[in-house]
């Protein structure tokens, strides 16, 4: 199904002249540069010194930032990978599928230690953050390719491929097939999106007409902060300014969500569709998808998708044949970074440097993208935007809680029969949502993935709507069998490895609460640590610059409050 | 317009961070990465300061009129006291042997937050110095990472000497030259960027302690005192 091709070894004698093309096709733009790099890793498996130094006299940056920028993003590497890079997905679900068993058996087949690249240059094996496969997991890269459902057999014959050079795109096909697992249709997915349909409402009722329905559909931004979309797009329009920008965060990095991978697959008419009917309404002429380099698999389609519209009048210049409708969308790929789906550190990687979150005020609507207003929505809220301009705000309405309104799509994972995609209406119960997709032996949840909410057996009756719990794409389940402080390490450890580094709280505060979790769970820590991690945690959520170090205690904090006995029993046996 | 800052009136105008307002009124606000002259940063967070009950940074904060600003309470200055504490235990701060020490400000604001023991397990991380250039010595553990010597290289000398690489506990400062070593780089010892590093991580070779300890800058007036606060200018701010 993906025409995958093996990459090139690494030629001293062409490194020039592929930088210079590549630089010329991005008309020398400095704030190119990520995109540049990425390309140059998917060519080379790294990006050789020639490289950093071609691009640092033609784009006039200092070398030592462009190595900068290597090293911040987890797909960018100094040294050469080899010809095959596989990347296992390392969240909490793949590690309770067994992918740590599976890693160790590749590694011994091919005989490396993970993220060493192997002395003849053949394949690297290391382990990245989630890739958003967590209903198929365990779930894995090779060439950026995702393997799904990996097991025993499947890492035997994947050695034996790697062992025999075997090009990625003659690896079986079975191996990348990525299922959809729709398991619950409401509103949104119950039927077919009719291609122009929101844009042919736009032309017909105006942009306030549109807005309007916005409001009344109760749209809230589906990325987590839940912003009003309505009013979103409403002040971008309404602010002076020459040029603006319409922004998809495609980031999807929150450990358990896949529904914008599944809506970027499956529904990806919708989403564009919802993208450009931002742009008309705020008068922007441009947009961006900002697609997370895991889920690069997927660029090739929506470029697909993209001319397609283009051919349909749907995107481009003069859409659906109206003076002055231009609009249209590029694709950029992120190289890997949980705190690029931050829409302002994200807005600094489209500028082609570290994601490192801005000050603000000022916000993105205000000054965002090159300094100019731009709208910034996660992919699911432009999803949800393009139907209700067709439908209406009252159709939306009529399903939910009065504060949550309509339906959401939440990614289910973990301990339960049926993984998959499913569309529920706000204001249900965590036991509902259990019994739909079979889990029993229910020890916790995770709701919104490691800065949401740790829900235990005692508290199902709670409700997933922004009056209770409020509901982002992850939602994680645990059965009894599960070592809960294990888990909670898992997500410790994971915000220190996504922590941008910027700012004091965060950077020193997530390696110090990773360290203590670890003594809590091996059985060692001591109460005065356990006060310490409350005290760290404190100044974490006070004083750190963005959500990321604002959010990242909650882990800890949530099980010492609500299972303190776990902690107890571990002090008398440690 | 005014806000209140610790029960004091503090005067300020339109486009005025709640630092800029406080600088200009005389009045102390502990700060490490924060400098007039330049574009704020707020990474260290020390600056810290509850805002209508809010916590925000005061340097990236623009001030609001009638707003009850607290900073120098118990509560505020115990989270300082913990972020200080990690930036301790992040690098390595031998004081006493430190040429900084005594004009050193994290030091200084270590002592107004009253922190006076260490409080983290030291990270403890490999040494690395780098005394290539003939002027200018860095040790790369005493750096927090607060990016003037960057700012001030590319924003005022011009020269982009510096810069941050990596990502989390990664992040280091890096230099720019083939090399990486300072003494390949367009560094000069009469840059703006010479004389901005807030603790002991860029130091001037050949003038190992010509001020005694003990008549140091903080030795003789504690932080918040006038003598210590530096001139207040704009020339960074970008509408200038
Ligand atoms: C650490 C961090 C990570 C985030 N990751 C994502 C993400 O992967 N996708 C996303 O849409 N929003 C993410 N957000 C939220 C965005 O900052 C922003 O609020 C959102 O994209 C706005 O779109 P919405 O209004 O449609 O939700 C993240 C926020 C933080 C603090
Ligand atoms: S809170 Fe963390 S991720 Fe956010 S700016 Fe600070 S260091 Fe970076
Ligand atoms: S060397 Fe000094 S001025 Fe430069 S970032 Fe480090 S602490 Fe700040
Ligand atoms: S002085 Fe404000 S964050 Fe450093």
């Amino acid at each position: 199904m993906h025409s995958a091709t093996n990459m090139p070894r690494f030629d001293t004698e062409h490194v020039i002249p592929f930088v210079d093309s590549l630089v010329l096709s991005a008309n020398k733009r400095a704030d190119r540069l990520l995109q540049l790099l990425v390309e140059i890793q998917t060519q080379y498996s790294f990006v050789p010194d020639q490289a950093i130094l071609r691009l640092a006299e033609q784009l006039a940056i200092p070398s030592s930032e462009i190595r900068g920028i290597i090293e911040f993003y987890s797909f960018l590497h100094l040294v050469e990978q080899g010809d095959f890079q596989i990347h296992f997905s390392d969240s909490v679900i793949d590690r309770m599928s067994g992918s740590k068993v599976l890693i160790q058996q590749l590694c011994d087949r091919l005989g490396v230690s993970p993220g060493e690249p192997r002395a003849d240059g053949r394949v690297t094996v290391s382990t990245v953050s989630c890739i958003g496969m967590a209903d198929q997991a365990p779930a894995a890269l090779v060439n950026g390719y995702p393997l799904t459902k990996l097991d025993s057999k499947r890492i035997k014959a994947m050695a034996q491929l790697i062992e025999s050079s075997t090009p990625v795109d003659e690896w079986p096909a079975d191996f990348f097939l990525v299922s959809n697992n729709i398991r619950r249709r409401d509103l949104l997915l119950a039927a077919p999106f009719q291609e122009g349909s929101a844009l042919s409402h736009l032309f017909k009722t105006g942009t306030d007409g549109i807005l309007d329905k916005l409001s009344r559909s109760g749209l809230r931004g589906r990325g987590g902060a839940g912003f009003k979309t309505a009013a979103k797009w409403q002040m971008c329009r309404d602010i002076d300014a020459d040029e603006r920008y319409v922004i998809c965060n495609a980031d999807e990095g929150e450990p358990g969500s896949f529904k914008d991978r599944f809506l970027l697959e499956t529904c990806a008419d919708d989403v564009i569709e919802g993208i450009t009917l931002c742009g008309l309404i705020t008068g922007a002429n441009k947009g961006i998808i900002y697609l997370r380099v895991e889920y690069r698999y997927l660029k090739q389609h929506l470029e697909e998708r993209l001319a397609r519209r283009r051919d349909k009048a749907l995107l481009g210049e003069g859409i659906l044949d109206q003076d002055g409708a231009d609009f249209d969308i590029e694709i950029r790929l992120g190289a890997g970074a949980y705190i690029c789906g931050e829409e302002s550190a994200l807005i600094e990687s489209l500028e082609g440097k570290r994601g490192i979150p801005r000050n603000r005020p000022p916000y993105p609507v205000t000054s965002g993208y090159m300094g100019k207003p731009s709208v910034v929505n996660n992919v699911a809220t432009f999803f949800v935007a393009a139907w209700v301009a067709t439908k209406g705000g009252n159709w939306f309405a009529s399903k939910g809680t009065a504060e949550s309104i309509g339906t959401k799509l939440f990614s289910i994972s973990g301990d339960c029969r049926y993984p998959g995609i499913y569309e529920f209406p706000f204001g249900l119960t965590i036991s509902k949502v259990l019994d739909e997709c079979g889990a029993s032996e229910t020890q916790a949840v995770q709701v919104t993935g490691p800065a949401g909410n740790l829900v235990l057996s005692d508290s199902l009756e709670r409700k997933l709507c922004y009056e209770d719990l409020p509901a982002g794409g992850s939602f994680m389940i645990f059965n009894k069998s599960r070592d809960l402080l294990g888990i909670v390490k898992t997500f410790s450890d994971f915000f220190a490895h996504e922590s941008c580094g910027f700012c004091t709280p965060c950077r020193v505060g997530t390696s110090l609460i990773s360290d203590l979790v670890t003594r809590v769970h091996s059985g060692h820590a001591t109460q005065q640590e356990l006060d310490q991690i409350q005290i760290i945690a404190e100044v974490m959520n006070t004083s750190s610059r963005c959500g990321l170090g604002r959010t990242a205690s909650r882990p800890i904090m949530q099980a010492l409050q609500q299972a303190p006995e776990l902690f107890t029993h571990r002090g008398e046996t440690g | 317009m005014s806000f209140i800052l610790d029960g004091k009136n503090i005067p300020f105008k339109e486009g005025d961070t709640i630092m800029d307002a406080a600088l200009n009124a005389d009045t102390y606000i502990p700060h490490l990465c924060h400098d007039p002259e330049f574009v704020p940063h707020g990474s260290c967070r020390v600056c810290l300061v509850s805002c209508n009950g809010r916590y925000v940074s005061a340097c990236t904060q623009p001030a609001v009129d009638g707003s009850e600003v607290e900073s120098n309470t118990e509560a505020v200055n115990s989270i300082r006291r913990e972020l200080v504490a990690m930036l301790f235990a992040e690098g390595v701060h031998i004081c006493p042997a430190c040429e900084k020490s005594g004009s050193c400000k994290l030091q200084a604001v270590a002592y107004y937050v009253g922190l006076l023991t260490p409080r983290y397990e030291h990270f403890n991380p490999p040494g690395r110095l780098d005394a290539s250039h003939p002027d200018m010595i860095i040790d790369f553990n005493r750096c927090i990472l607060c990016e003037l010597c960057v700012r001030a290289s590319r924003d005022m000398d011009g020269k982009r000497v510096f810069s941050i690489s990596g990502r989390g506990s990664e992040a280091s400062l890096v230099i720019n030259s083939e090399s990486g070593k300072l003494g390949d780089s367009l560094f000069d010892v009469s840059d703006r960027a010479a004389d901005i590093c807030p603790v002991g991580a860029l130091l001037p070779k050949h003038k190992g302690y010509e001020v005694p300890i003990g008549q140091r800058r903080y030795d003789i007036t504690a932080i918040d005192g006038a003598a210590a606060r530096e001139p207040v200018k704009k020339s960074g701010k970008s509408d200038d």
